[in-house]
C-alpha cells in the first residue's frame, strides 16, 4: 500500500483528555443524536497527557481503540469507528511509527469457505451518522513489520486518513488476547500493491 | 426497638459521602422496598415488583471513579470474589504502570455495565449489580525497584496467632482485586476480565469466593449472619461516622491518601463438632443470643452488653471467655470495619462441609488496630473450639482515582 499522500491543507493534531482518539480538521454537520451516542460512549482511557484541547465530538473518531499485543511480526487494532458528520466517510489509509507497514483489512470468505485476512478494497466505509465496528475475526486495521514489542498496556498511536483527506490520531492501547491470531507465513508476504494476493488463514477465530 | 439501629439508608448516606461525587445507586434496598412497600403485594407474586426487581438490582452501579476506592464504605453485595495475584519475576516500574492502567481502565467500564475494552463475552457485562472492583497492594508490590521506601510500616504479614494454621494456599498475595456484585455471573465475568488481561504481569495465587444474602431477600441493613447461625458484625464500625479509624487523610503519602488497609482471613468453621453444641451453649459461646442478637444481658442486638451482670448464683452471665468480651476493648483505637463473607466450599473426600467466614477488616493501620484485638481472641475465646485461621493476607487500598488517572498513580509514578 502506498505511502498517505498529503494533501497541502495544513492540519493541526489535538489531543483529547478522555478519549482514546485525537482528529484533525472536520468536515461536514453534526449529527446532534450521533455526537450524543459518541459522548456517552467515551473510553475513560486513562492517558498520561496533560491535554488541552477541546474535544470535537462532530468529527470522525476512533472509541474503544485496542490493539492485540505482540512480541514481533503483526497485529490488529481494533475499536469502533464513528462519523457524527451529515456525510459518508470513507478510512483509505494509514500509518504508525509502531510498525513498517499498515493494511485495512477485512475477514472474508476466499471462495473457497476458507476465511481469510486480506486487504479491504476501498477502506473503511463509515457512513454519515453511523458507524463501522472494527473487531477481531471482521474489519481490522493491519500493523505489519512492526518496529518492536507491542507490550500490554502499551499505547500505540495509528494516524489514520478518510477519502477527503482528514487525518484520525489514534491511540490504541495493548491489551492480551488470545484471538485475532494474525498467522502470517513471514512479515509482509500479503502486501501486494494492488491489494490482491495477500489473503491470509485466521486461526483461533470462529 | 430503643437503640439507633445501623440502618442500610444511614449505611448509604455514609457510603456516598465516601464516595466522592458519587449518587450510590441502590440493589438491595430498592429491591426490598419493592416488594415491602405498604400495599404492595409480596415481591413473589406480583410481575411487576418482579420486574421492578430485577430492574434495579441488575442495573444498580456503584462509582468507580472517586476519592476513595469502592467497595469499603459501600454497602457489601451479596456476592464477592477475591483474588490474590502474584507480580511475575523482573516486574518493575514501568510494568505495574501498564498493569494497573488497564485494570483501572476495564474496572471502570465494568462497574458501569460495560464491557471491558477486549471483552470477548461483551453480554456478560450489560447487568452490573452493583458491581465494585477494589485494589489492594500486598508488601510483594514494594519488591518493585524503587517502591520500598514507599512501603507503609504496617504492610506486612499480621504476626502469628496461637490459633492460626495458615495454609500457603490461602495466604499473602503481591495483588488483591476485590470483585463485588449482587450477581454470580457478574462477578465471574468481571474476575475473567481482569486477571486474563494481566495474564503477562501476574499469576493467580488464590481465589476466595463468598456470598451473603442475596439482594432483596432480607431488610436493608440487617446484619449478616454466618454459617454457625451467628449474627456477624453488630458491633461494626459506621461508615460516615468512624471514617478516621478506616481512612487514611491527606497527611498520608499521596497514594495512600483516602485508602485504607485490608485484612483477609480465611476462618475454617467445624460446623460437624458445633453440631454437637445445644443452644444455650452456643449463645454463651458468643454472649449473645441467637434469634435476634441481643447481648445476653440485653434485649435488642445493638444493646451495650454488660460485662458485670452475674447470675442468680454469682457467675458473669456473659462468660468470662465469651467471644464477645474477649473482642471488647477500652482502647477506641482498636477497632475496624468489617465487611466479611460466608464461604461454603467443597468439602473434601468423607467431608460433610468445607465453611467458614472469610473474614474482611478495613482500618488504617492494622497492627495498631486488629492485632491486639486478635492477640486477645487467639489467647482465649469460646468460639475457637470451632473456627480456625487458615489464611490471612494483609493489602494496603490505595485511594481511588479521578476519571483519566489510574488506581495507585501516586505511588508508581510520583
Amino acid at each position: 500500500m502506498a505511502r498517505p499522500h498529503r494533501s497541502a491543507t495544513s492540519r493541526t493534531v489535538l489531543t483529547l483528555v478522555g478519549l482514546a482518539v485525537t482528529l484533525t480538521a472536520c468536515s461536514g454537520g453534526a449529527d446532534p443524536a450521533s455526537s450524543a451516542t459518541t459522548t456517552a460512549e467515551q473510553a475513560a482511557v486513562p492517558s498520561d497527557t496533560a491535554a488541552t484541547a477541546t474535544p470535537q465530538p462532530d468529527a470522525p473518531a476512533l472509541l474503544d481503540a485496542w490493539v492485540k499485543a505482540a512480541d514481533s511480526g503483526m497485529t490488529g487494532v481494533f475499536g469502533t469507528l464513528t462519523n457524527p458528520t451529515a456525510s459518508d466517510v470513507r478510512v483509505v489509509e494509514g500509518r504508525t511509527e509502531a510498525a513498517g507497514m499498515l493494511e485495512l483489512h477485512e475477514t472474508a470468505d476466499d471462495g473457497t469457505g476458507s476465511m481469510v485476512m486480506r486487504p479491504k478494497e476501498g477502506g473503511f466505509l463509515v457512513p454519515a451518522g453511523g458507524e463501522h465496528v472494527l473487531a477481531p475475526g471482521g474489519d481490522h486495521i493491519m500493523l505489519m513489520q512492526l518496529t518492536g514489542p507491542v507490550l500490554p498496556g502499551d499505547e500505540v498511536t495509528v494516524v489514520l486518513e478518510t477519502d477527503a483527506g482528514t487525518e484520525l490520531t489514534v491511540t490504541a492501547v495493548a491489551r492480551s488476547f488470545s484471538g485475532a491470531d494474525e498467522d502470517y507465513p513471514s512479515d509482509g508476504m500479503s502486501s501486494m500493491p494492488d491489494g490482491s494476493g495477500s489473503g491470509h488463514g485466521m486461526a483461533g477465530d470462529s | 426497638m430503643k437503640e439507633p439501629r445501623l440502618d442500610r439508608r444511614a449505611f448509604l448516606h455514609g457510603g456516598a459521602g465516601a464516595v466522592a461525587g458519587a449518587a450510590l445507586a441502590l440493589g438491595g434496598r430498592a429491591a426490598w422496598d419493592a416488594g415491602s412497600r405498604p400495599g404492595a403485594e409480596p415481591a413473589v407474586d406480583d410481575p411487576g415488583a418482579r420486574a421492578a426487581g430485577h430492574e434495579d438490582v441488575g442495573r444498580a452501579t456503584v462509582p468507580f471513579y472517586g476519592e476513595r476506592q469502592a467497595g469499603v464504605a459501600t454497602p457489601a453485595p451479596a456476592f464477592a470474589s477475591f483474588v490474590a495475584l502474584d507480580l511475575v519475576a523482573g516486574t518493575d516500574r514501568d510494568a505495574l504502570r501498564r498493569l494497573l492502567r488497564i485494570w483501572t481502565d476495564d474496572a471502570a467500564r465494568l462497574t458501569a455495565g460495560r464491557p471491558g475494552l477486549a471483552d470477548t463475552e461483551p453480554e456478560l457485562a450489560l447487568v452490573p449489580a452493583s458491581l465494585t472492583v477494589t485494589l489492594g497492594l500486598g508488601p510483594g508490590v514494594f519488591a518493585v525497584p524503587g517502591l520500598e521506601p514507599s512501603r507503609p510500616e504496617w504492610l506486612a504479614p499480621l504476626p502469628p496467632f496461637a490459633v492460626d494454621r495458615l495454609e500457603e494456599a490461602w495466604s499473602g498475595g503481591d495483588v488483591l482485586l476485590q470483585v463485588c456484585a449482587d450477581d454470580e455471573v457478574t462477578v465471574a465475568h468481571a474476575v475473567r476480565v481482569l486477571v486474563k488481561e494481566a495474564r503477562t504481569f501476574a499469576t493467580v495465587r488464590w481465589v476466595q469466593r463468598g456470598f451473603r444474602r442475596a439482594a432483596g431477600t432480607t431488610a436493608p441493613g440487617t446484619t449478616m449472619r454466618n454459617l454457625m447461625g451467628q449474627v456477624d458484625g453488630t458491633r461494626n464500625l459506621v461508615p460516615g461516622q468512624d471514617d478516621a479509624l478506616v481512612w487514611h487523610d491527606a497527611a498520608a503519602p499521596a497514594w495512600l491518601a483516602h485508602g485504607t488497609s485490608a485484612v483477609v482471613r480465611r476462618v475454617a468453621m467445624n460446623l460437624d463438632t458445633w453440631d454437637e453444641v445445644d443452644r444455650p451453649a452456643r449463645e454463651v459461646v458468643v454472649g449473645r443470643r441467637l434469634d435476634d442478637g441481643a447481648p445476653l444481658t440485653g434485649s435488642s442486638e445493638h444493646d451495650e452488653p454488660d460485662l458485670e451482670a452475674v447470675d442468680a448464683v454469682g457467675l458473669p452471665v456473659i462468660d468470662v471467655a465469651a467471644h464477645i468480651r474477649r473482642a471488647r476493648t477500652a482502647d477506641p483505637q482498636e477497632r475496624f470495619l468489617r465487611r466479611s463473607y460466608n464461604i461454603d466450599d467443597a468439602p473434601p473426600p468423607g467431608a460433610l462441609s468445607a465453611s467458614g467466614l472469610l473474614f474482611v477488616a478495613y482500618q488504617r493501620d492494622p497492627v495498631r488496630q486488629l492485632v491486639p484485638v486478635q492477640t486477645r481472641l487467639a489467647e482465649l475465646d469460646l468460639l475457637n473450639t470451632w473456627t480456625t485461621p487458615v489464611g490471612s493476607a494483609v493489602f494496603a487500598v490505595p485511594g481511588g482515582c479521578r476519571e483519566g488517572e489510574y488506581l495507585a498513580q501516586r505511588l508508581v509514578e510520583p
